[in-house]
């Protein structure tokens, strides 16, 4: 055994990866001529300072727990969906006419209705580029990447068009009410109220972070479920592991690639739930705004474990958060913010085995990799 | 009590320099960012030559989503930033929602239109300067084809497009009028080498004359209208010194001057509703030491007289936007 125990591989990896992307940060933060003990105080009270942040570092994180679960149930087929972008735009026009529509009496029936609708519109979405892989062999990371273009292209369609609101704007109406999401407000300032009593500050004062939050939560606990608990999962991995293995077992590829890539759109249609129904309250272009692209970086860095995608989605929507409040109060500008959101992805996800490889040597040489390998436990991830 | 009185003076100092800081006015640009070539950078223009000329300095914030719009308002207002301008028509929806809760600010949008007590709203009638600049090209063609090159496909953008085709057709009957977009997503803002292969395509059709709405990716059609030795009108700015003697034009959109008003006139900006048209120069078609050989004297008589008649109600152009049509090209 030349392994490292698990739990390493699952926690001192990200975080030596993490330390080195600061530390690069900080050095190119320097340079420009900031202060980047300041920086990272400004950003860490941006992300987590009072609960308005903290909601906004949530909604964020929602986004990319939808979309960073979608890659992770694709790759465990060793299927590449890079088209989450192109899926959750898609998942937002199911939506949005599921919203706009359909009457719906109360938000508790309209969260689930536009859950269906933006997920199977996301599934549809997926659907073909997986038809394609599975009976043409057309590489499925060219089609999804090609399918995020059309996707915005139709999306335009109906913004520009049949969906469009009277106005300037390319954005459909605003939904009916009854199809608001509640937000973290509404659901606990009353609850805060009664505990610190009538004269406590408003918590999570006006910020995005709304009940998807925990459709988000349930999806990781359905995925994981999903993943090492069924069947098909099983037979998912199996096929993710070793392609001929699998057919040989008598797995269809065909089906396998199918299920996984329909799972995958449909979460990532989901993601359309949080932006159009929880916060925007209708559909806008660019709704997505690159939360499919950083889903493959969650993914990546969470090892395609939901508990490890919950954490990197927060890590991720802390960055965001933070980096918005970042450029409100200092001349960093905004692309400094997408370098260190750049040099995250790319010491976790790129460069992975940079840390990992002296890491693992390491434990090596102190003899802890030598022992029997642990038997699986449910966290360690499927890598 | 002497001591007493230093703390007190040092915090009645604090206290104002402070106010001073917060009272600052404040910039918020739209996606694509503070330096785009043309409508934000036209706003940060206007913001920093009011800086240069007053010494004083204005916060700004550059976007990076939807979900941003209404947080950066609500930090700038509760921070007493005073008065908050906005670039962009996607801010009308976020603004309307925050507008009401902060009475004692002045919120100025451009491009957009919010009914409050407190808010600002500018709108551009893009296809009046459109027609005109529209009028230079038919005149200016020999070959009676001219082309339209816009960024993402948006109602604005088309909006610029159907001006411009009237105003070719006002002089040309017969001229052809070949538009096209960049593409249908934010990046068609910023794509200069799609605008110059966009551009090429348009000279096979036999395109001499090319106008570019589009942001960052004109850029990339004046450079091959430029190269090709066809002649281009730029946007927003005025962009003829760009390229000497091969610009013929630009249709100017002046964002720069309210925003500088705006920061000008400080918290006494007046709300309320205006439209930015060829009437009250808010639009209009540049000439200057760099064009003046391209445009001859009967045109430069014949353009003025259509804004004129423009200016006094005489001639209508057709706003795309009022019924999302356009009678004199097809997108």
């Amino acid at each position: 055994m030349d392994k490292m125990p698990p739990w390493a591989d699952a926690v001192l990896v990200p975080l030596f990866s993490l330390i080195l992307a600061a530390i690069i940060s900080a050095i190119v933060i320097l340079l420009i001529g900031e202060d980047p003990w300041e920086a990272v105080k400004l950003m860490v009270d941006g992300a987590f300072g009072n609960t308005r942040n903290i909601g906004y570092t949530l909604y964020y994180a929602t986004n990319f727990i939808f979309t960073g679960l979608a890659v992770a149930v694709a790759f465990h087929a060793r299927m590449f969906n890079i088209g989450g972008e192109g899926q959750a735009l898609l998942g937002g026009l199911g939506g949005a006419y599921a919203a706009l529509y359909v009457p719906w009496p109360h938000w508790s029936l309209a969260i689930l209705g536009g859950a269906v609708a933006s997920a199977a519109f996301g599934a549809a979405w997926a659907a073909i580029p997986a038809y394609l892989q599975a009976k043409r062999g057309s590489h499925i990371v060219i089609t999804t990447i090609m399918f995020n273009f059309i996707a915005a292209a139709l999306l335009n369609y109906f913004l520009v068009g049949p969906l469009k609101a009277p106005g300037m704007e390319p954005a459909t109406e605003t939904f009916p009410a009854a199809t608001h999401l509640p937000s973290f407000e509404t659901m606990f300032d009353p609850l805060w109220k009664a505990i610190a009593g009538p004269e406590a500050d408003v918590i999570f004062q006006r910020s995005p972070a709304n009940i998807t939050f925990f459709l988000a939560l349930l999806a990781c606990v359905a995925v994981w479920l999903l993943i090492w608990r069924t069947r098909i999962g099983y037979q998912i991995r199996a096929f993710g592991w070793s392609q001929p293995a699998a057919r040989y077992a008598g797995y269809s590829a065909t089906k396998l690639i199918m299920t996984a890539m329909l799972i995958s759109g449909g979460l990532s249609g989901l993601m359309a739930v949080n932006q159009a129904m929880g916060d925007a309250e209708r559909l806008v272009l660019n709704a997505v705004e690159g939360a499919g692209f950083i889903g493959i970086a969650v993914a990546l860095m969470g090892r395609n474990h939901p508990v490890g995608v919950l954490l990197a989605a927060i890590l991720f929507g802390a960055l965001y958060q933070g980096g918005a409040e970042l450029a409100f109060w200092t001349s960093i500008p905004r692309e400094m913010i997408v370098v260190i959101q750049g040099l995250v992805i790319l010491f976790t996800g790129a460069l992975d085995n940079m840390v990992r490889m002296p890491l693992e040597r390491l434990f090596v040489a102190g003899g802890y990799g030598k022992r029997p390998k642990a038997p699986k436990s449910p966290i360690k991830p499927a890598e | 009590m002497s001591f007493m009185k230093t703390i007190l003076g040092g915090a009645a100092a604090a206290a104002l320099t402070a106010g001073a800081a917060l009272a600052e006015p404040a910039i918020i640009y739209d996606l694509g960012g503070k330096f785009d070539k043309s409508f934000n950078e036209s706003a940060y223009t206007g913001a920093q030559r009011w800086a240069d000329e007053t010494g004083e300095s204005f916060a700004e914030f550059e976007i990076q989503s939807d979900a941003q719009r209404e947080q950066a308002i609500r930090r700038f207002a509760e921070n007493g930033n005073n008065p908050i301008v906005m670039a962009g028509f996607s801010w009308a929806t976020p603004l309307s929602e925050a507008a009401a809760d902060y009475p004692d600010t002045t919120f100025v949008i451009i491009d957009g239109v919010v009914e409050a007590d407190n808010v600002r709203s500018i709108v551009f009638s893009e296809h009046e300067g459109s027609y005109l600049v529209g009028m230079l090209a038919a005149m200016a063609s020999e070959t009676g084809t001219v082309g339209f090159v816009g960024g993402m496909d948006i109602p604005l953008i088309r909006k610029f497009g159907c001006g411009y085709a009237q105003g070719v057709k006002a002089v040309n009957e017969d001229a052809t009028v070949i538009a096209n977009m960049t593409g249908t997503t934010p990046a068609a803002w910023n794509d200069p080498v799609k605008g110059s292969e966009l551009t090429l395509a348009q000279i096979s059709q036999g395109a001499d004359v090319v106008f570019a709405a589009a942001g960052g990716t004109g850029v990339g059609v004046l450079q091959t209208a430029a190269d090709e030795d066809i002649l281009s009108i730029g946007v927003d700015s005025n962009q003829n010194y760009l390229h000497p003697g091969e610009v013929l034009t630009s249709m100017t959109k002046r964002v720069d001057n309210m925003v500088y008003d705006a920061f000008t006139a400080g918290e006494n900006v007046e709300p309320g509703f205006n439209v930015m048209g060829v009437a009250n120069e808010g639009v209009g078609y540049a000439v200057d030491e760099f064009n003046e050989e391209l445009l001859t004297e009967e045109m430069l008589a014949e353009v003025q007289a259509a804004a004129d008649a423009i200016a006094s109600g005489e001639l209508t152009v057709h706003d795309y936007m009022s019924d999302e049509s356009c009678p004199a090209v097809d997108f």
